[in-house]
């Protein structure tokens, strides 16, 4: 088991250091800001100037092995823009989208789940039939366009709740169900396929049989065996919501991760961008193996390692 | 009795226990009317430029955010241009670029899938190594950091939604072609004498086209998605030119005054979406394979 996770670990940890090459690169396509960010009338001994108190005045592979240096010690380097630590601005905007894509994942568990369950329950039923329904339009739109019925709806035409800004639970409830409606859509149909096939298992007839009450058959019998995939699809989610994110708080003036990459890739601000990138990859592969872990807490089945 | 219990088989379908004639019947319903939106949808971009009732960039002040009308089905928007005119001319695009990555992503990546797959050793630890790279951020953020580093041309979109999008094809392509390495009618072209090419194309090839089928239909809602959010933000296409996502972006700011600005231009994306999605899952349902995405 140590040697799985250790073994894991090291995997994640080559991508994410492939990914910081790959977007080193692809941020320094962007240009030059010695003439971005300088005014038009600076003279050319300005921009070398610039240029060497920024550093993008060494060779590529100088500034690389400069930046993974400044990784190793935490350091993402100081943002053109603001002149402060990029990891600050990052992790002080990652606490927000995490509370909203948290939210959202709680609505796409709450929804989703219970609505999978009622209609592998009771195929064809009312709940089926809503449940089905519910996931369908949930694939089929981007987040922000929820975002802008809800909006409308909500906001405008009914004046519940606000239409916009950071804050507790009005402001969250919104962008975190125009958010979650496409993951708990797909949390849905995967609940209700896992349970409709475990419902024809032997031992859930055998549970039947023995008097239980249905209740009890369904929720502690067909359930607990449904939900392995059920947990990782969920946890899988993660990375979908973060990037659904971007367009909800641009949505919501949300004071999150997608909007600042959003803002650091117009002004062309690489460091920023090149932290939020990282931070955002070593966030994803960390989720990733807690989930194989979790899989592997919850099924003894599974062994790890070869 | 084979055809009941093997559609039993298939989780990722959810359909209800139910006779089978019936389900057949709500089943090819479904296609139908996935397939009459499309060709709907497809059928107006591609024949826009002479079913458009307006010119879908003419400007009328005058006329600014009407609601929708007789004359203007969609209304005109805060410049007074019809909504309904730029729908059709910007479901063009969108749908065009939409083709584009299908195509791109669909053929490179079952291309890499199978060499992944079929060769095995290095060069499967190589592509699926990058693969993994791709996984480990999600495709709208890198999508936009490589728009925002070469800037959102029409063809540099579709080769940043591409790069962002050929990894679901080529793994779930590897894991077909892992399986079929070793059947026994590879190991016997093998003997025979054929060439590694040849058992590519001829036996691993034909073996993966119903889930590749599957694979690009459910994608193409994703990917439609994907760029009318790069459009959204701001970095797909670029104004004056219509797109669902600039459109719903534009209209904004009007969702109290004029609502069907924004909301009507996403309607039509959503039913494009859901009919590709209707689509992928009747051919999924048809061919019993469980790829979830």
């Amino acid at each position: 088991m140590v040697s799985y996770i250790l073994r894991r670990l090291g995997a994640g940890l080559a991508t994410v250091l492939l990914m910081t090459i790959i977007i080193f690169i692809i941020v320094r396509l962007v240009g030059d800001p010695a003439h971005l960010m300088l005014p038009p009338e600076a003279t050319e001994a300005d921009r070398d100037l610039f240029r060497q108190q920024l550093g993008t005045a060494d060779p590529l592979f100088v500034q690389y092995l400069r930046f993974l240096g400044g990784l190793l010690q935490g350091d993402l380097g100081t943002s053109f823009r603001y002149g402060v630590p990029a990891l600050g601005i990052v992790l002080e905007r990652l606490g927000p989208s995490l509370y909203l894509t948290g939210t959202a994942m709680a609505f796409a568990v709450g929804l989703g789940v219970p609505l999978g369950i009622l209609s592998a329950v009771r195929p064809g039923g009312v709940a089926d039939q809503a449940g089905r329904l519910f996931a369908v339009l949930g694939q089929s739109a981007p987040p922000f366009f929820f975002a802008l019925l809800f909006i409308r709806f909500f906001s405008v035409e009914l004046h519940w709740l606000p239409t916009g800004g950071y804050g507790g639970f009005s402001h969250v409830l919104l962008p975190a169900l125009a958010l979650g409606w496409y993951s708990a859509a797909g949390l849905m149909r995967l609940t209700q396929a896992n349970m409709a096939e475990v419902m024809d298992a032997e031992y859930i007839k055998m549970a039947r049989i023995k008097g239980l009450p249905e209740r009890v058959v369904i929720l502690k019998h067909a359930l607990s065996n449904a939900s392995l995939p059920v947990i990782t699809f969920a946890a899988s989610q993660f990375g979908i919501l973060l990037g659904g994110a971007v367009s909800i708080e641009a949505v919501f003036s949300w004071p999150g991760f997608g909007k600042l990459i959003v803002d650091a890739i117009s002004q062309l601000d690489y460091t920023v961008v090149q932290a939020a990138v990282v931070v955002s990859a070593a966030l994803f592969i960390l989720i990733n193996l807690v989930v194989d872990l979790l899989y592997a807490f919850i099924d003894p089945r599974i062994r790890y390692g070869r | 009795m084979v055809a009941d219990a093997l559609s039993r088989r298939e989780p990722a379908v959810a359909a209800p226990r139910r006779r089978i004639s019936l389900r057949g019947a709500v089943r090819r319903a479904r296609l139908v009317l996935a397939l009459s939106i499309l060709a709907l949808v497809v059928g107006s971009a591609l024949l826009a430029p002479w079913i458009a009732p307006f010119d879908p960039n003419a400007m009328d002040l005058g006329n600014a955010l009407q609601p929708p009308s007789a004359e203007h089905w969609f209304g005109t928007d805060q410049l007074g241009r019809d909504v309904f005119s730029r729908a059709i001319v910007g479901g063009q695009l969108s749908l065009l670029i939409a083709a584009a990555v299908v195509a791109l992503a669909g053929t490179s990546g079952t291309l890499l899938g199978i060499v992944a797959g079929y060769r095995g050793g290095w060069i499967d630890g190589i592509i699926m190594r990058v693969a993994d790279i791709q996984y480990a951020l999600p495709p709208v953020i890198l999508a936009m950091v490589m728009v925002g580093a070469i800037g959102p041309s029409t063809t540099n979109i579709v080769a940043v939604i591409t790069l962002a999008n050929w990894a679901r094809f080529a793994r779930v392509i590897r894991a077909e072609a892992l399986s079929l390495r070793h059947r026994d009618f590879v190991l016997l072209a093998r003997l025979a004498g054929a060439s590694h090419l040849r058992i590519v194309l001829v036996h691993i090839l034909p073996n993966v086209r119903n889930t590749l089928l599957v694979l690009l239909t459910l994608d193409l809602g994703l990917i439609i998605i994907l760029e009318a959010t790069l459009s959204f933000l701001g970095l797909g296409i670029q104004p004056p030119d219509p797109s669902w996502g600039t459109m719903i972006a534009d209209g904004r700011g009007y969702l109290e005054r004029a609502w069907w600005t924004s909301i009507l231009p996403g309607c039509v994306l959503m039913l494009t979406v859901l009919a590709a999605n209707l689509l992928g899952d009747s051919l999924r349902a048809g061919n019993g394979s469980e790829e979830a995405r």
